[in-house]
């Protein structure tokens, strides 16, 4: 199960990585950063993944005492949670700016964003 | 063409590393050290039963300060970003009037979500969930009235009221850790509870209520202010 999850993972980095670096439309290589995004945070919580074990809350079914030997590591979680916040902010952040390109020059192909060009 | 070809082999090469990652990784047997820290303690430090929320809201509780500035800061600059196209606001064009069922259904639905949300946030350290799930969560309603009429404005000044108040209120439990308990953000400034209760956990619930409402103001915002551009 966690081969699973992981190669997933870092067959949604290809698949992003590779929509970034051949498409031209922004909104395009905006997508595909979110797909690269999200095999991270998959890759991460399958290295946090041990089998036979079960998730990091406390209750009857998982008593205090046994915890250590029932859970599995919350700490990827945690850094998830925090990477999909931040990657949310980072495409908000994105689709702001390809708007003000488009308002500005009126397509979102990159390569006629040519003034940094030398 | 030469594009593609150079594409490929960068990702060929990452490939090959993925691969030998994938290969050479085996799933550990028992928990590192930290983990393990925080699977026995977790209880009896802070009183939460969701040890993620534990760890987010306390152990790394100044992270959390931190991710919550940034997304405070990504807030900020999508206004500011976008404010100048708005303030040139043409007159609404003619948008075609929504389906009855989705009118019907966003008024049914939009206190139902809100109230989703509440449940999210405030029991986040006792179930999955919490501050940063249940401000998207209240987000999404304001999404969807958004969707029903996009011509609907939002209160800037309310937003950005709840947004401060929440940020402001978040620091200040933060440095009463500090004067009252082990260190900034501590929750043992509120009693902790009977473990597995909802009024448990010290501070936890508090913070992750004002990180929930923080969050939630600032996507409503970031919203609002892709929406207002949308249609000018």
């Amino acid at each position: 199960m966690v081969y699973v999850s992981l190669a997933t993972g870092f067959i949604l980095i290809l698949i992003g990585l590779y929509g970034a670096l051949t498409n031209r439309n922004l909104l395009r290589m905006i997508v595909s950063f979110s797909v690269a995004n999200t095999g991270v945070h998959t890759v991460l919580i399958a290295v946090g993944y041990l089998p036979g074990r079960t998730a990091p809350i406390l209750d009857a079914a998982v008593p205090v005492i046994e915890a250590a030997e029932r859970i599995i590591d919350p700490v990827p979680q945690a850094l998830v949670l925090t990477a999909i916040v931040i990657g949310l902010g980072v495409t908000a952040l994105m689709l702001a700016y390809a708007y003000k390109l488009f308002a500005t020059h009126g397509t979102l192909d990159i390569s006629r964003f040519t003034e940094l060009k030398w | 063409m030469i594009r593609r070809v150079v594409a490929f082999v960068l990702l060929a090469g990452l490939g090959m590393v993925f691969a030998g990652l994938f290969v050479g990784y085996s799933p550990d047997a028992a928990l590192n050290l930290s983990a393990d820290y925080y699977a026995r303690n977790t209880a009896a430090d802070t009183g939460a039963a969701n040890i993620v929320t534990a760890i987010i809201v306390t152990y790394r509780g100044l992270d959390t300060l931190g991710e919550v500035t940034v997304l405070f800061l990504t807030a900020a600059v999508v206004a500011l970003v976008l404010r100048r196209e708005s303030a040139r606001a043409n007159p609404a064009a003619d948008h075609r009037p929504v389906g009855e069922l989705l009118q019907t259904g966003t008024r049914l639905l939009v206190p139902l979500i809100m109230l989703a949300a509440a449940y999210v946030f405030t029991n986040g350290h006792l179930t999955p969930g919490g501050g940063f799930q249940g401000g998207a969560i209240a987000a999404s309603a304001v999404l969807l009235m958004l969707l029903t009429d996009p011509m609907r404005r939002f209160s800037h000044r309310l937003i950005s009221r709840v947004e401060s108040t929440a940020g402001v209120v978040y620091v200040a439990i933060g440095v009463l850790g500090l004067v009252l308990a082990g260190g900034f953000l501590d929750n043992r400034i509120l009693p902790l509870g009977a473990f597995g209760e909802l009024l448990s956990a010290g501070a936890i619930p508090v913070i992750y209520s004002l990180i929930g409402l923080k969050v939630g103001a600032e996507f409503s915002s970031m919203m609002a202010n892709l929406s207002e551009t949308e249609d000018t």
